[in-house]
């Protein structure tokens, strides 16, 4: 333990303060813990009874898919419960006190002071109108707890902790003015403002890029140690909580399903849940149809702009045979999707030109007539803006059939219950529905079967699984896989997600800031050697491995002693 | 079957609305009522000078007689009809108009959304009242100038709000995905853009239908609007204005019949503002 951690107890030293504070001490325990929500006018019970116990300096992750209750939880350690929910019943002790007996304004000087907490997006969390290091001193001032000079030179040294880009000038800037990653960095240093016991972190990286991920995943397991401070992790992903966590605990629908130490959960799971969860991202497609020698599509020197401004594509050359994967793979902003929007001619490219089984298409959209647009359909990365909300599926799905092929009454009728069939929807049960009436994954299902109405060659996919629960994602990567078997379909895949590229693809581009910088078969572009950002790339995406990002960072360290030239995350 | 569904919806949701919501549907429906039966409910004729000028109320009578010697209730009861319908024509091309516009410059863009936009500044930049006033006086007070004046001056204000409402809606995947498919301009703006921009739109109707009423009994009054002897409140509210020096409150009974109406679609419009945002609300 260090020496600032000394000087933090004793200069938060409130009415609040803390109790002795020896490693392993109970600090949070919650029992029968019941949370309900508002819907329809009724209460409904979304948490039945969860106990959790934590101890100082133990980081608990809690994981469970959408629905799971897990942020509910988290957010109920603090005694608070969002707008529409109530905690019915069971017991919050924090430190020997009982939160859900302590008054409103006593509860307000315990969050932020000794209980902090982390949101997901730390670009929504921030005021834009306050530098970062105003927002950083607010709370260790407003507490009571130190004076601004102090809090200010405080927040420099844990700036500097979290490894951000220079520390003594970054906290004048604003939130707008700093990367994601920073951001949400500068969010976990805010939460060590005023040194709590407890800090709730809410899916802190669930919204950054793998390299980016790594950074943030560090800094916050570095500080988290360094202070002796107890953590809540909440995430989905199970190969990131097992980084975090020394506690798992597994939540499905308001239900604790597993609980155990994080290496033992991973290695020996008990629980069916548990298992698939621990196996999730284990699908891989079966290889091997021959390649043909003309590719459907060919794409060359591609150059786009939106606005005529800056080059967000640079002489992109690609091409799809029939039958194959290509993934697109790439940070945000590396045009992955801008690819796309060219391809399709949404983005009409500024030179360069897209051809299709030979044939030069036209690069815009309103020039290709309706045959070329048939062949060439796109899935949505958010199925809920991808559908509207005001159609009901048997229109969603009617329309494309009507409009492509030409089928009228009972035949399209007839055909959109085909395909609900294919997508593995009961006809009788979804036909009538609104998409509002659907989940996540149902949705997506909708758009893929709106997509295969118009019996097209070549689908693009936007990230269609990167907004849906692991298990959901894997479902909806076998159903593409069954479909392009059956149908000859090809795909472009666009992604961030190296794990779902290892399930699908057949060949791979990866694509750094408008440009290819590696493309080739999986097998080239996933063994060595590779291009140096493929490299950060691969090495970035985490591993059922609770020692991975340890060794990972070791091995980092070590070969930038050696001098040897690695990529930094562009985050820094 | 489609249509008993939306009147089930429509029945579950009234019997939560508040109490509010029921006294402005019940005064709409007592007007619809006078409106339609209006022959049927008058003892004389819209236009029939039946007695002396200004008599007092009585049995013959019930309100008394106009400047004229019309009968009061009679005109009261035709003035809803010639009021409210031409108010409704009215507002309804104005919805028309104003949506289609605003639907289009949020879907097309470009310089079309700008040449509209500020067609519409220039128009709302003059009072509309002096506006109307001027244009009326070169086309004449025939009723259908009326209307189409009326509604060309009130689509600007739709114009903003569909647009801005619409600006939502076009920036949707599910709009792009009808555009990758081959859709035109018409069934994007028709089947996409409007299903999900109509409760704002309906809200904004019932607070138009208020303002085109008033506007007309304004006009009226400043003798531009309806014309005798056809019965409209405004008007009738001028012809009997110095029986308020005589203590007499007949006068206040048309501008009361105004009130009321507006009051009642008050109500309505706020109810089904408090619905279109709670269902705002859930997603």
């Amino acid at each position: 333990m260090s020496t600032e951690n000394g000087s933090g107890e004793t200069s938060t030293q409130t009415s609040y303060g803390k109790g002795g504070g020896e490693k392993g001490e109970v600090l949070l325990e919650m029992r029968g813990l019941k949370i309900e929500g508002m819907a329809d006018d009724v209460w409904h019970e979304i948490v039945h009874g969860v106990d959790v116990t934590l101890h100082r300096g133990e980081v608990l992750g809690l994981i469970g898919e959408s629905g799971a209750g897990k942020s509910t939880i988290g957010i109920a350690s603090m005694g608070y419960a969002k707008p529409g929910c109530r905690i019915s019943d069971g017991t919050i002790m924090f430190d020997g006190m009982d939160l859900r007996k302590t008054p409103e304004h006593q509860l307000r000087k315990l969050r932020g002071a000794r209980i902090a907490y982390v949101a997901q997006s730390a670009a929504a969390s921030f005021n834009p109108a306050h530098k970062l290091i105003d927002q950083y001193c607010e709370m260790p001032v407003q507490h009571g707890v130190k004076p601004r000079s102090e809090a200010e030179q405080e927040a420099k040294d844990i700036y500097a902790r979290l490894r951000l880009p220079d520390p003594d000038n970054i906290g004048f800037r604003y939130p707008h003015q700093v990367s994601g990653g920073q951001l949400q960095r500068a969010m976990t240093a805010m939460a060590m403002s005023c040194r709590p016991d407890l800090i709730v972190f809410d899916e802190p990286t669930t919204a950054l890029d793998v390299t980016t991920q790594i950074e943030v995943l560090a800094a916050i397991k570095d500080i988290v140690e360094q202070f002796n401070t107890a953590a809540i992790y909440i995430t989905h992903d199970l190969a990131v909580v097992a980084q975090m966590a020394d506690k798992i605990m597994v939540l499905k629908l308001g239900d604790m399903i597993e609980e155990g130490f994080a290496r033992q959960m991973i290695e020996e799971p008990k629980e069916e849940y548990t298992k698939a969860l621990v196996a999730v991202r284990t699908f891989r497609k079966d290889e091997d149809i021959p390649k043909e020698e003309s590719p459907i599509l060919k794409v060359e020197n591609v150059t786009a702009s939106y606005g005529g401004g800056v080059m967000v594509l640079k002489n992109v050359s690609m091409e799809i045979h029939k039958q194959k994967t290509v993934a697109v793979v790439g940070e945000s902003g590396s045009g992955k999707s801008t690819l796309a929007r060219a391809i399709t001619g949404l983005l009409p490219p500024l030179e360069g030109t897209v051809t299709y089984h030979g044939e030069v298409w036209p690069n815009a959209l309103k020039q290709r007539n309706k045959d070329q647009l048939r062949r060439l359909q796109m899935i949505y990365q958010l199925p809920d803006t991808a559908l509207n909300p005001r159609q009901r599926i048997r229109d969603i799905l009617g329309r494309p059939v009507e409009f492509y092929v030409g089928k009228k009454g009972k035949e399209k009728t007839q055909r959109v219950r085909e395909l609900l069939d294919m997508i593995e929807l009961d006809p009788d049960q979804f036909i009538n529905r609104y998409p509002g009436e659907l989940s996540g994954g149902q949705k997506q299902r909708i758009c893929i079967a709106r997509a295969l109405a118009a019996e097209p060659e070549l689908i693009i996919c936007d990230e269609p699984t990167s907004a849906l629960d692991q298990l959901v994602a894997e479902e909806i990567l076998k159903l593409l896989d069954r479909l392009q078997k059956e149908l000859h379909l090809s795909y472009m895949f666009i992604t961030h997600d190296l794990a779902t590229v290892r399930a699908i693809a057949d060949e791979i581009i990866v694509m750094l800031l408008g440009e290819i910088v590696e493309q080739g078969a999986k097998d080239d572009v996933l063994n060595p050697p590779h291009h140096k950002y493929t490299d950060l790339l691969l090495s970035s995406v985490p591993e059922m491995d609770p020692d991975w990002l340890d060794n990972l960072l070791a091995e980092r360290a070590a070969r930038k002693a050696k001098g040897e030239a690695i990529m930094e995350s562009m985050d820094n | 079957m489609e249509l008993s569904m939306v009147l089930k919806e429509f029945w579950k949701e009234l019997k939560k609305a508040p109490g509010t919501a029921w006294v402005g549907l019940a005064i709409i429906v007592f007007y619809v009522f006078l409106a339609v039966f209006a022959p049927f409910l008058t003892p004389y004729g819209e236009s029939e000078v039946v007695g002396y000028e200004f008599e007092p109320w009585g049995e013959n009578f019930a309100l008394g007689t106009d400047n004229l010697g019309r009968d009061m209730a009679t005109r009261l009861i035709y003035g809803a009809r010639n009021t409210i319908g031409i108010a409704f024509i009215t507002t309804a091309l104005t919805f028309m108009m104003g949506s289609i516009t605003g639907f289009m410059a949020a879907t097309l863009g470009g310089w079309f959304d700008q040449a509209l936009s500020r067609v519409v500044d220039i128009l709302m930049a003059i009072p509309s009242l002096i506006f109307a006033l001027l244009i009326l006086t070169i086309t004449g007070t025939s009723i259908p100038a009326l209307i189409i004046v009326i509604a060309v001056l009130d689509s600007t204000r739709v114009f903003r709000l569909a647009r801005a409402v619409s600006m939502n809606v076009v920036v949707m995947d599910y709009v792009e995905v009808a555009k990758l498919r081959g859709e035109g301009l018409w069934w994007i703006m028709n089947r996409e853009v409007l299903p999900n921009a109509t409760a704002p739109l309906v809200a904004e109707f019932g607070l138009r239908f208020c303002f085109v009423f008033l506007f007309i009994s304004a006009l009226s009054f400043l003798g531009l609007g309806i014309q005798p002897p056809t019965a409209d409140w405004g008007s009738m509210v001028r012809d009997n204005a110095t029986l308020i020096t005589f203590g007499d409150i007949t006068p206040l009974l048309p501008a009361g019949a105004i009130a009321m109406l507006t009051v009642g679609v008050n109500f309505v419009v706020d109810w089904f503002l408090q619905l279109t945002s709670g269902l705002r609300d859930e997603h």
